[in-house]
């Protein structure tokens, strides 16, 4: 089974560790990820500002990039659900404008094979329990579009349920967005920014030291939100809780 | 609010202003959250939910497929059953043909049911124009009306006023329009209802002309269905003498089977109730009962231009239940006059520019309305992807591109504004296309991390006014996977 790691572009200059934790989790599991060094961006921050042009170059390269494995693992919802339902959309588009079936089948060619980590564990290895162990207490926020989108369920949950030592608290309000939203977090900054406060003053209360995401783009506005507002609640991604063991804590 | 939603700014700017006001803010929060939850339980009862809703996006779509001849057949049912058939191409003209149907009555006041339809055109101000008042008569209309303020939800016009403003509306304004509040009213629900149940009645007795809108109109006999709350639609539609009603041409269903799966998606995405109170069916005139003279003002006023366009579409599918507007978090905080028209909130902000265009500044904002968390498309008892649609709007308004306008096939040209984005967006996708420039940024980044501001200017001041920016790491994931192959866990 040949796996490729997308770490995403967000993830790649900002967060690194995220994709470390993917990479030392899964060989833990027995999957030596690759990283294929042509990738880049998905392209969702062009697509859903509209710039839909924008996007095709970059779903040209994913297609390119990721060739030959058998599954691509994300540790983002948002741009797992942005190949899945949006590539498709794409090609659907420019074959309707005339230019050929080439998109059609670079989404294809993807779309089936790309998965977001808890997925990928979940629904290809059959694991719940990863041999994690983590002593803290954390709060986990279902990001939208791995919520809404991939449709992940409950599956989060049990990865983290089965995280051992961790103390799992229940975020009133989870379901509701955190007001990240890409551009409309500077195109809407207001609203955006009641919504970010709204989420920090919920995760405050449940009195966790860490919130959890499968998304670090959306841990960019609510942690950004908490730091500002002088919060000590750690925003972290659900990869390096379950990497984390009593040998090596991330 | 004047009543008028014309040079409204665009959402950015409303929605900022509305966010900051806390009475309105919590006013919105609590009955925004009391109506999702409901909702949530009465559409959890049913087991074969999901089977009803993909019914009703599959009985619509199939209608508006064949809209021409539904809409055809409901006009020659119609005129069967004794009524009169108006067809309007837009707010205007349906505006000229309602105030020339008031007009040759001889009356100079109407009474109206609560109509999304009318409120799109304007109707109220078209016929205060010709001399004529026209009474609102639902109780959250009339609250709207006598505030001289603007509707700001679909199904509770008045979502954003609370019991005391509406105790100082009925006690200031009721006597302008006629019966006046009760000396002493309180703030007590039944107490203000009792009040606008008095004032109301004198204005239903004495009225000779209702105006209504449509929650369907069924093709195979030509009948009416207006589905509410408080009866006063019941009245209104009973007891003039003549009946206008104002209808979108999407509101058509083929027969009353079709019409049975919309009666039981409707009152439990709005109200959360099993059934309405009330569901008033007409067709035509009925001898010695009811009005003797019918008329229905069919209205396009932008519907075909959407129906042209094979992902905007989806919209006219809509039958104005406001569940995506309660659980929105953005109308949650914005309000619902902050979308510069009658339909607020999400369908609002795809509806909207579909039909009044993406030239002016209120509806080229309106597409990006959204952080496009898709609460809407989950609740929606028709299924309409509205972040599909928001997306499609989005490219429309940047790019511009192939769409229909009254009826023609044109280019729109992208909106003003964007050039400095379009730039930005352009430049971020070059580099994105060439790892080794993603590879160099990121280095640059690195090695300057140190020197990164906490306050940025231009518009990442958007950003860093209320959110810190992140710390650039040391080293990209991609220069550490370069440096290790991978190899090296912490
Ligand atoms: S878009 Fe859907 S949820 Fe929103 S008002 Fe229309 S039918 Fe209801």
């Amino acid at each position: 089974m040949r796996v490729a790691l997308f770490v995403t572009c967000i993830n790649d200059t900002l967060y690194p560790r995220t994709g470390r934790a993917v990479v030392s989790l899964l060989r833990r599991l027995g999957v030596e990820a690759e990283f294929p060094e042509a990738q880049s961006c998905c392209g969702q921050p062009q697509f859903n500002t509209g710039y839909r042009w924008e996007t095709e170059p970059l779903v040209r390269r994913f297609a390119a990039a990721f060739a030959g494995f058998d599954y691509v693992v994300t540790p983002s919802g948002s741009c797992a659900a942005m190949v899945r339902d949006n590539y498709p959309r794409i090609g659907a588009k420019a074959a309707a404008e005339g230019r050929g079936e080439e998109l059609t089948r670079a989404a294809e060619a993807v779309v089936p094979r790309t998965l977001e980590l808890t997925e990928f564990l979940v629904d290809v290895l059959g694991v719940t329990d990863v041999g994690a162990y983590y002593p803290h207490r954390v709060t986990y926020h279902p990001t939208c579009h791995g919520l809404r989108m991939l449709g992940l369920g409950t599956k989060p949950k049990r990865l983290l349920d089965a995280v051992a030592g961790l103390d799992l608290v229940e975020l009133p309000g989870a379901q509701e967005c955190c007001g990240f939203g890409g551009t409309f977090s500077v195109k809407n900054a207001a609203v955006s920014a009641a919504m970010g406060a709204d989420k920090a003053r919920h995760i405050m209360g449940t009195g966790a030291q860490a919130v959890c995401t499968v998304d670090n783009s959306c841990q960019l506005h609510i942690g950004g939100t908490l730091a500002r507002l002088g919060s000590p609640v750690r925003p972290v991604h659900l990869a390096e809780i379950l990497a984390s063991t009593d040998k090596e804590q991330w | 609010m004047s009543g008028t939603y014309l040079g409204m700014p665009a959402f950015p700017e409303a929605a900022a202003t509305a966010t900051a006001n806390g009475r309105l803010r919590a006013n919105l929060t609590h009955a925004t959250h009391t109506i999702r939850d409901k909702r949530a339980a009465a559409v959890g009862e049913l087991t074969d939910w999901a089977a009803l809703r993909a019914a009703g996006a599959a009985v619509k779509d199939r209608t508006l497929r064949h809209l021409d001849h539904y809409l055809t057949q409901a006009e020659e049912a119609v005129t069967a059953a004794g009524g009169t058939v108006h067809w309007a191409a837009d707010a205007r003209e349906a505006n000229r043909i309602v105030t020339r149907l008031v007009r040759e009555t001889g009356e100079r006041e109407v009474v109206k049911v609560k109509s999304m339809a009318t409120q799109e055109i304007g109707l109220n101000a078209a016929l205060a124009g010709a001399g004529v008042r026209a009474y609102e008569t639902d109780l959250a209309e009339l609250i709207v009306q006598l505030g001289d303020d603007l509707p700001s939800h679909i199904l509770v016009p008045a979502i954003h006023r609370n019991r005391q403003e509406i105790r100082e509306i009925f006690t200031e304004r009721m006597a302008d329009w006629g019966r006046p509040a009760p000396v002493g009213l309180s703030d007590r629900p039944g107490e203000l209802a009792e009040a606008a149940r008095l004032h109301l009645r004198e204005k239903f007795l004495r009225a000779k002309v209702g105006i209504s809108g449509a929650n369907f109109l069924v093709a195979e006999t030509g009948t009416l269905v207006v589905v509410e709350s408080e009866g006063n639609g019941r009245m209104c539609v009973t007891l003039p003498e003549t009946l206008i009603s104002v209808v979108g041409i999407e509101k058509v269903v083929p027969t009353w089977r079709d019409l049975e799966v919309y009666l039981q998606l409707l009152p439990r995405s709005s109200t959360a109730e099993r059934m309405n109170p009330y569901t008033s069916t007409w067709t035509g005139t009925t001898d010695s009962d009811g009005p003797r003279a019918f008329h229905l003002v069919l209205l396009d006023n932008g519907r075909t231009d959407a129906l042209a366009d094979t992902v905007g579409r989806q919209a006219l599918r809509c039958i104005r239940c406001s569940a995506c507007l309660n659980v929105c978090p953005v109308y949650e905080r914005a309000g619902g006059h902050a979308y510069g028209s009658a339909y607020p909130g999400p369908i609002g902000a795809i509806l909207t520019p579909q039909l009044r265009g993406t030239t002016s500044e209120v509806d080229a904002s309106l597409p990006y309305a959204s952080s496009l968390c898709g609460a809407c498309y989950e609740v929606c008892p028709v299924a309409i992807d509205i972040p599909e649609v928001l997306v499609h709007l989005r490219e429309r308004v940047v790019q511009g591109g192939p769409a229909t306008v009254r009826g023609q096939r044109t280019r729109l040209k992208p909106a003003k504004g964007h050039a400095a984005e379009r730039a930005a967006m352009r430049a971020a996708r070059w580099a994105l296309d060439r790892p080794g420039v993603l590879r160099a940024g990121q280095r640059v980044a690195a090695r300057t991390r140190r020197l990164h501001p906490g306050r940025l200017p231009g518009p990442g001041r958007a950003w860093t006014d209320t959110r810190e920016v992140p710390a650039v790491p040391a080293e990209s994931f991609r220069d550490w996977w370069r440096r290790t192959g991978g190899r090296e866990d912490r």
